[in-house]
């Protein structure tokens, strides 16, 4: 028996799936006849329902929820470099990462925000506390974190350009106590912030993202650590930026290493993330974190200023590229029915049902 | 309401026998359903049609999709049911007696469309004899087959939010604009939700979606509605051959198990049921349904699970990650180099 009739030649038309016979879908490239024999081989053939996803793919923009799992990343690991800065006397350091992690979470929010289909009914994300909802216990992290990286980047600024008047020494040194402890805090719920975005992501029924939930926390740790290395390294002076240096190393490696650990793990739901865009992103953002990495590790030797721009700059885009790459590649498994069906067809031929 | 999700029992995943209990009902009635019986849809979309009616539900749209006589597609914000049509080359395998037609001369029979009471003629929708559509072979109804073969099998298949024992959507959802209701169902409270669409690619069933112009996310109801004064909702109303069925799990569980066994016993292999089973990924669908072929045929999944399976083991690896995070953090400020400031 040959395939079912449903498409019928000669309309033409773009509607994707019009010529694939029901019943006998064969995926974009592997196509092969014969359903009567019901293959348990999954990737020969699967069937659809004229090749239409079988997930709705997520209503999220590119730009606001990419963005703003980066900017979260770059946020969260600010936080601690701005804490290891003030611990470690090196203010020069700690100053750019307070400002940024402030500044990076400002915008996340933002984002956040735009991204929803009735913005004024932000607010309804703190009605609840889920903790089954990634998102509700996202919202409450932010809700502790965000003042806390406003208010070390506010007594920062104060303390700095001396806005608090001609105040005594006294009122000055009890403000940045207080700036102090809130660069500790934002510290102690940076990494909660840079991580969690990955079990947002995963939690899902879209197959690029979810199969690679034990390994995705790690990537985005590893990234946000090389983002806001980058920006330290950027920022600041070359003689306070060692840390910043080894950890702009120490994140790359994590992100790289994680990264090829969950595409090895994740079977066919591997497969978006070596397709079209996400390809081209991903790529980039290996060759960047790898540049980055080497630029820091220069900088670190040249004491040249320039140098530290330059992996500033290519360990941020790097780290972009990254969670670009991620959510694009999980919208294009939710759009192709083989990445739902495969697996699954998988799973149940493995429990031999 | 069912907000705060309790650790107790299968409140997450796997077979959960009292649904409302659960979700802090004490006193719940009943949970409600859908069997859908796919074998005896007749593919008239009288259920799309009462669904939007009685649901106020927006146009989206009318298309000729070269999809059989599907023209609404997949489910959606603005599809709360949805008839699948399938065309297969395949036998009808003889398993209901006596309904070959063979030795039947449909021709002959369509050429005296309204010459006798049986068959309608002037005022009725059929055209009169001798009157063929435009196109049409000459003086002929053109037939199924142009090619002669009469083993076409059209499967056709109303498709529905599942209403998940764990439903994935419920779990994510961050506002509590979803719930559980007393029913066993799932609804989403349109004047709570503020669009953050995580719900949509939280569904296993690629169920619920986003209006695009409201922000706001909508999927059936099991018309919550008409259940609260005891009626049963407009799409099994409105079904005219009782393949949408509504009624109490159990006994749906129990009609279904029997039919199956009787279109087995009438030599229908194909028919299986999908989504009845407690034990399965979503602990069991409040709708389900009895399948001629594979799930995936229909454009539904064929093994779905709950994401939120695994949720503890994703905070877990996040907080490792996150101290991970913390350790690197530590080793960049710890470890001087070798060569001096
Ligand atoms: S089928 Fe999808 S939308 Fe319906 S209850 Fe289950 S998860 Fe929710
Ligand atoms: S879009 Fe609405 S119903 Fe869906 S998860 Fe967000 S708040 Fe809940």
């Amino acid at each position: 028996m040959s395939g079912a009739d449903a498409g019928r030649g000669g309309a033409g038309g773009g509607r994707p799936g019009r010529e694939a016979p029901t019943g006998a879908y064969a995926g974009r490239r592997r196509r092969r006849r014969g359903r009567g024999e019901r293959s348990m081989v999954p990737d020969a053939s699967f069937s659809s329902y004229y090749g239409k996803p079988v997930l709705n793919k997520p209503t999220w923009k590119a730009l606001d929820i990419a963005g703003y799992l980066y900017l979260g990343g770059l946020a969260g690991a600010s936080s601690l470099l701005a804490a290891g800065g003030e611990l470690t006397g090196r203010p020069r350091l700690a100053a750019p990462a307070k400002l940024g992690a402030a500044g990076a979470i400002s915008l996340s929010l933002a984002a956040l925000v735009h991204d929803l289909g009735r913005p004024t009914r932000f607010l309804n994300m703190l009605r609840v506390f889920k903790p089954t909802s990634p998102m509700s216990v996202g919202s409450w992290i932010l809700v502790g974190y965000a003042p806390l990286t406003m208010a070390a980047a506010a007594t920062e600024v104060a303390v700095r350009y001396r806005l608090l008047g001609s105040t005594a020494a006294e009122v000055a040194s009890r403000y940045r106590l207080l700036g102090s402890a809130a660069t500790l805090g934002a510290a102690a719920l940076g990494p909660a912030v840079a991580t969690y975005t990955a079990v947002l992501l995963s939690d899902t029924a879209v197959p690029s993202w979810h199969e690679g939930y034990r390994q995705l926390p790690f990537v985005f740790a590893g990234s946000a650590a090389a983002a806001a290395s980058g920006l330290a390294l950027a920022a600041a002076p070359t003689s306070q930026a060692g840390p910043a240096r080894r950890t702009a190393l120490l994140g790359a490696a994590l992100e790289l290493g994680a990264f090829q650990l969950m595409r090895r793990r994740m079977g066919i739901a591997a497969e978006p993330f070596d397709q079209g865009r996400p390809r081209i992103l991903l790529r980039a953002s290996e060759a960047l974190t790898v540049t980055g990495a080497a630029l820091a590790l220069l900088s670190g030797r040249l004491r040249d200023r320039r140098v530290a721009l330059a992996a500033g700059a290519a360990l941020l885009t790097g780290s972009a590229a990254l969670r670009f790459g991620v959510f694009h590649a999980g919208v294009a498994s939710a759009e192709d029915p083989r990445y739902t069906v495969v697996p699954q067809r998988e799973r149940l031929a493995a429990q031999g049902s | 309401m069912g907000d705060g999700p309790e650790a107790r029992g299968n409140q997450w995943y796997g077979p959960q026998p009292d649904v409302a209990g659960a979700s802090g009902y004490p006193d719940a009635p009943p949970r409600m359903g859908f069997f859908t019986d796919t074998s005896v849809c007749i593919g008239c979309k009288a259920c799309e049609v009462a669904c939007k009616e009685w649901n106020a539900v927006p146009e989206d749209g009318l298309e000729l999709t070269g999809m059989s006589y599907d023209n609404t597609q997949t489910l959606g914000a603005d599809t709360w049911r949805h008839v699948a049509f399938i065309e297969q080359s395949k036998p009808f395998g003889g398993q209901e007696p006596g309904v070959r037609h063979e030795d039947t001369d449909v021709f002959a029979a369509a050429a005296r469309l309204g010459t006798d009471a049986s068959s309608p003629g002037p005022g009725a929708t059929a055209p009169p004899p001798g009157q063929a559509p435009e196109g049409a072979p000459a003086g002929q109804i053109s037939p199924l087959s142009p090619d002669g073969r009469t083993e076409l099998r059209w499967l056709m298949s109303s498709d529905v939010c599942k209403h998940c024992t764990h439903a994935a959507c419920l779990d994510v959802c961050p506002t509590g604009a979803l719930f559980r209701t007393e029913f066993g169902t799932v609804v989403v409270q349109s004047d709570i939700c503020n669009g953050c669409g995580y719900c949509v690619p939280a569904c296993p069933y690629g169920v619920i979606d986003q209006r695009k112009d409201d922000g706001r996310v909508w999927k059936c109801t099991l018309c919550y509605d008409r259940l609260g004064v005891g009626m049963e909702p407009a799409c099994a109303k409105a079904c005219p051959t009782d393949s949408i069925q509504f009624g109490p799990l159990d006994e749906l569980r129990e009609r279904a198990a029997d039919r199956v066994a009787r279109l087995h016993a009438a030599g229908v292999a194909d028919a299986r049921l999908y989504g009845e089973d407690p034990g399965d990924g979503v602990g069991g669908d409040g709708a389900f349904f009895l399948l001629l072929d594979e799930p995936e045929v229909y454009g539904l999944p064929p093994d779905p699970v709950v994401t939120t399976r695994d949720l503890p083991d994703m905070w877990r690896h996040a907080a490792l990650a996150a101290v991970t995070l913390v350790g690197l953090a530590v080793g960049g400020f710890a470890c001087r180099p070798r060569r001096a400031r």
